[in-house]
């Protein structure tokens, strides 16, 4: 086994600064007993905890993508050691094979073929046109015609493994809470079964999908013969960037300048105002296309910034990431402001103001805790669209660096195999479902916080 | 007793929570004749406005009948189908709303909204609905109606939009009415005006009438007959005559009414109570979801015996149309002697320490682009007070008068646009940063919305301890625990209270709090905005007394700011009454009670409906409403509402004139 050497990105940096925060958050929320309250009202809601714990699947996959490392290269004993120019991460190493196991060009899903025929010289017989074996897919059956009952056994197996495995998780929750039947039938507290069916939907699916993908490659293989499974994989840490490390730049501006416009009105509020409206009157894509080309200008007239090209491109998407958050304050600015207006009239902040608390400690003590719930809200609801937004600017190609995979290059690319004949579809249909599901759960998940967190249901 | 029109019978009506249905009216029967008014009286939460909207099937989403049936005139509401029940609804009954200023459609004219309920129901429609509206309008008290006709909602003042609600109830000519606290929202002086013309419409027409109402003033104003319900049941229905007729049940021989009414009656604050505490009913209303099994009083009830807690008593009837669901049987339940004294401090006003002269507000009304100041409201225009320690002054007026604003005026919330406040000697008004933070200490301030005055997110003991840690007076954590459990105390709240939230209190329970967290920082003065206005007859009683005891305990003075006159004859040592923006009178408070001079004062006395019998011989009437204080009128501002105005009050605004060492008035001919 050869070294490694650790690379810590920059937004690896962030990702985990985000979980210590988010960690932090619920300790936080823990010892808040009215916010807690609000969160178990989540946590009862079935469609909510089945979407978060797809969240959480996606999540899990985005933090192993998020531990990088170089390999070292075998040199010399005595040598100054060597590191591959490649920046690997953990997801890569549980993955290995998807990564390394490079057809040539486009297979389908499960094919033992490649999808074009080609010319070879074999001997005896002359030249002859045929479709190719796979280097790797289905490598290991001698007759390509034992494929469909070898993936059926393989699936079995794996899926009866599968079940066994979510039948223990589930008794070990069913005897915590109270045996099978209240379980089932949603006495408990927490939205158990729900979370139950989901998982057992995940590990039915998964487990047979990453047993067979040893052997196949089961969402086929792109134009240079990468698995589109690995690129899916790869693309929700890009997704999961854009979504979180986007708000995070753009929550404290919003709450910051919509708190202050709200409270101290007169020319702090006017000023404000005229930002975000002028802001908001400038077609959002050409700002970040204008945006994005410049900082790409920057980056390339200084290569000498970037040890490898993965640090490149995780700067080029820290900076998009920057560019999206400062365009898309202003809605929820907007909002906290009308809020902050009414809520500086209450008459518990004019009882502060009494005591002559001082304004920055009543906007921290007074308003910023009972603003919190429409951050939330705004904060889970803009993660779905800025997910759907990377997928559209780089499909214009003002996105993230060609060199990293993502559900908008992925489709970018895709345009151009539908035009094919026969049409090349698996990539684009790979990308949709994964970015469907994961959008999908996210809007779920917004609307049960909105529900739990909304005053006039409490 | 006449025919009767609506005939309820075991009428039970709930909400549905998660699995369960929750009874919110529990069985209640009553009949209201044609030409009658039957009032139900009780404290929120006891299920009065659900009885209204089961009786019209306008339940909320959650709401279900339980059981029980409801006729009118023979036809059994409750089984009708929902398209017949719209012609019912509106045509046959009608409701009055709470609050006039959510029940019109802001975007409809007056004409439009009335009209939609003659072309339903009547079948009228063009120039004879025209003719139908403007008789209508007209029977209500509007004036110039074909132009209010085609005018919005918003155009209106609070007690027109009302007389127009009540002209869209009486379009469709219904038998019975429905009236939830139709006067609540409203000023007493055009509350007065209001209960007049229901009562007036209703001799008129014949129409039967349910009031639903907290208040006993009002029913002893209007009703025929009276339903007393508590948690959801009936607990007593009496004619006016006998509900009325034993005084505060302080007559041992005739402890016939129930012990509940009897305890609403005597925790009413009024003069003659003045130096007694009130008395006050302990606990609070049962939730719907724990309501215990045999009279659901027994918690709360001074008499209670083994037998109430283990069955629901039943009807007894005292005498004839007079019944009562009660167990007890003997002399009055509220014993007159539980009633300590109070120390009254009667000190002499000695020195004041708060001396407001000449004090002004206004608020500059901005226009254009260039926001250009057109003018100002003058929200608060030349007040002059002054408050001596330990005494409490009663700052009385109606709505939009100005009287919060002068609170907050004093407070420095908001920046006075002239005069002087001057506290111990020193000038308030321009003061800032540290200095201000200071004088800050002696003054601190109650207001009106226990719900809107505490915040959500902090828990009691932070709330308290917040005045303390910023005016800088107990820095340490362990001094200001202690301080915050000896509020607590004093307050009469329970240690562990500090460690909790604010929602998890009843209205009165925070009041307490937002008391405690004014004395917090030892203030000389407290300055009351409606304290008590918000909350039920019982629980006023509790913060009455308790501010009164603190006063006698603290020596704390007193700005009380409220429209209720009942509270300043238990409370008040002097009174000062405001209209638009400025004093018109002030005086000693029995001097301003007893002997009032300016016909302002005496209206709004004459206005305030009393929970009796006799009274109300010589009511004052107010034409009009309050003007509004941008475009007050010239001369005295009185004058177009008042009985005795000349050229003089036409021109001049009267000075003020001193009728004794303590008692003033501006007025041109003081009575």
């Amino acid at each position: 086994m050869s070294g490694f050497q650790i690379v810590v990105l920059w937004s690896d940096v962030l990702v985990w600064l985000l979980l210590a925060a988010g960690i932090g958050l619920a300790v936080l929320i823990a010892r808040n007993p009215p916010l807690l309250a609000a969160w178990r009202r989540v946590g009862s809601n079935r469609i909510g905890m089945a979407s978060a714990t797809i969240l959480l699947a996606f999540i899990a996959v985005g933090l192993l993508d998020s531990l990088h490392y170089r390999v070292a290269l075998d040199g010399k004993p005595g040598e100054k050691t060597q590191y591959a120019i490649e920046v690997l991460s953990a997801l890569d190493a549980l993955v290995g094979p998807l990564r390394t196991e490079n057809e040539k060009t486009y297979s389908a899903p499960f094919a033992s073929q490649l999808y074009a025929k080609e010319t070879f010289d074999r001997p005896g017989v002359g030249t002859v046109r045929e479709f190719p074996r796979l280097k790797y897919g289905a490598s290991h059956l001698q007759d390509p015609a034992a494929l469909t009952g070898d993936v059926a056994v393989t699936a079995l197996r794996a899926g009866g493994l599968a079940l066994f495995g979510w039948l223990l998780l589930a008794s070990v929750v069913a005897l915590r809470c109270g045996g099978w039947r209240a379980v089932w039938r949603g006495d408990t507290a927490f939205a158990w079964n729900a979370v139950l069916a989901t998982l057992a939907l995940i590990v039915l699916t998964l487990v047979p999908l990453f047993a067979l993908a040893g052997d196949y490659h089961v969402f086929g293989t792109d134009k240079v013969g990468q698995d589109v499974l690995y690129q899916i994989l790869k693309s929700v840490r890009t997704a999961l960037i854009i979504g979180l490390v986007t708000t995070l730049v753009m929550l404290p501006v919003a709450v910051l300048l919509g708190i202050v416009a709200g409270y101290f009105r007169g020319w702090v509020d006017d000023l404000i105002q005229y930002l975000y409206t002028v802001l908001n009157s400038i077609p959002g894509v050409l700002l970040i296309a204008a945006a994005v080309l410049m900082m790409q200008v920057v980056i390339d007239s200084h290569p000498e910034w970037f040890a490898t090209a993965a640090e490149r491109a995780d700067l080029r998407l820290l900076a998009l990431c920057f560019i999206l958050g400062i365009t898309s304050w202003t809605g929820l600015c907007r909002l906290l402001r009308g809020e902050t207006l009414k809520l500086r009239e209450l008459e518990y902040i004019q009882a502060a103001q009494a005591f002559g608390v001082s304004s920055w400690r009543i906007i921290l003590r007074h308003i910023l805790p009972n603003l919190m719930h429409i951050v939330i809200i705004a904060l889970v609801m803009d993660f779905s669209g800025l997910v759907l937004a990377e997928a559209v600017l780089s499909y214009v190609g003002i996105g993230v660096d060609p060199t990293m995979t993502s559900f908008g290059t992925m489709i970018n690319n895709a345009r151009m195999e539908l035009g094919r004949e026969p049409v090349v579809w698996w990539s684009l249909t790979a990308a949709f479902a994964a970015m469907f599901i994961l959008v999908l759960a996210a809007n779920l998940f917004a609307d049960a916080v909105r529900d739990a967190f909304d005053p006039r249901a409490a | 007793m006449a025919e009767p029109m609506l005939t309820v019978t075991d009428l039970r009506l709930g909400f549905a929570a998660g699995r369960r249905t929750l009874a919110a009216v529990d069985g209640i029967s009553f009949t209201i004749a044609k030409g009658e008014t039957f009032a139900l009286l009780g404290e929120s939460g006891c299920g009065k406005s659900v009885t209204a909207q089961g009786i019209l099937r306008l339940l909320p989403a959650a709401g279900r009948v339980l059981g029980g049936s409801v006729g009118l005139n023979g036809a059994e509401l409750l089984a009708l189908p929902e398209a017949a029940m719209r012609e019912y609804r509106g045509g046959r009954m009608a409701m009055i709303f709470q609050e006039p200023a959510t029940s019109l459609n802001p975007v409809l004219t007056v004409g439009r909204q009335i009209g939609e309920v003659l072309e339903r129901h009547r079948g009228l429609s063009g120039e004879p609905a025209r003719a139908r509206m403007l008789e209508l309008l007209r029977q209500v008290g509007i004036a110039d109606p074909e132009r209010r006709l085609d005018e919005y909602p918003f155009q209106l003042s609070g007690g027109m939009k009302q007389r127009v609600m009540i002209a869209v109830a009486l379009a469709g000519e219904p038998e019975l009415l429905i009236a939830d606290e139709p006067t609540t929202a409203l000023d007493v002086t055009v509350q007065a005006q209001i209960l007049d013309l229901l009562a007036g419409l209703q001799a008129e027409r014949g129409m039967g009438m349910l009031l639903i109402t907290h208040d006993l003033g009002v029913v002893a104003r209007m009703a025929h007959r009276i339903g007393v319900m508590y948690a959801g049941e009936l607990v007593e229905v009496a004619s006016r005559a006998d509900f009325f007729a034993v005084p505060r049940g302080e007559r041992d021989a005739l402890g016939v009414r129930h012990p509940y009414t009897q305890a609403l009656f005597a925790a009413l604050p009024e003069v003659a109570r003045r130096g007694q505490k009130l008395v006050t009913i302990p606990g609070q209303v049962p939730s719907l979801a724990a309501m215990p099994g045999g009279c659901r009083f027994a918690e709360r009830c001074p008499q209670v015996m083994a037998v109430c807690r283990e069955q629901s008593p039943p009807w007894r009837e005292v005498a004839a149309g007079h019944a009562v669901r009660c167990h007890w049987q003997g002399a009055a339940a509220v014993d007159a002697s539980v009633r300590h004294a109070v120390t009254e401090l009667d000190l002499e006003p000695g020195r004041a320490f708060l001396e407001v002269a000449d004090l002004k507000v206004h608020f500059p009304i901005r226009k254009g682009i260039l926001q250009r100041t057109v003018g100002h409201v003058r929200a608060v225009d030349g007040v002059s007070l002054a408050i001596a320690p330990g005494r409490t002054l009663a700052l009385v007026g109606e709505s939009g008068c100005g009287k919060t604003t002068v609170g907050k005026a004093l407070l420095q919330l908001i920046a006075p646009s002239g005069g002087s406040v001057r506290l111990a000697g020193n000038e308030l008004v321009g003061l800032a940063g540290r200095r201000l933070r200071a004088a800050r200490r002696h003054m601190q301030m109650v207001f009106q919305d226990p719900f809107a005055s505490l915040n959500p997110r902090l828990r009691v003991g932070e709330i308290i301890a917040e005045g303390m840690g910023a005016l800088g007076l107990e820095r340490e954590r362990a001094a200001q625990a202690a301080a915050v459990l000896a509020l607590l105390q004093q307050v009469g709240l329970p240690a562990e209270a500090a460690e909790r939230f604010p929602h998890e209190f009843s209205g009165g329970q925070r009041q307490r709090i937002a008391i405690a967290r004014a004395l917090a920082v030892q203030p000389e003065l407290l300055i009351c905005d409606e304290p008590t206005s918000a909350l039920d007859v019982s629980v006023q009683a509790q913060i009455l007394n308790l501010l009164k005891a603190l006063q006698a305990e603290l020596g704390v003075a007193y700005l009380f700011i409220t429209h209720n006159f009942a509270v300043v004859e238990y409370l008040a040592h002097d009174v000062a009454v405001m209209y638009l923006g400025r004093i018109v009178e002030r005086g000693r408070a029995e001097e301003v009670l007893r002997t009032p001079r300016h016909p302002y004062t005496r209206a709004l006395l004459s206005a305030v409906p009393v929970p009796r019998l006799e009274g109300g011989e010589q009511r004052i009437r107010l034409p009009g409403e309050t003007p509004s204080p941008a475009n007050p009128p010239g001369g005295c501002h009185f004058h177009p509402r008042c009985p005795q105005a000349t050229d003089i009050c036409r021109q001049n605004y009267p000075e003020s004139t001193v009728l004794s060492e303590t008692h003033s008035v501006a007025c041109h001919w003081p009575g």
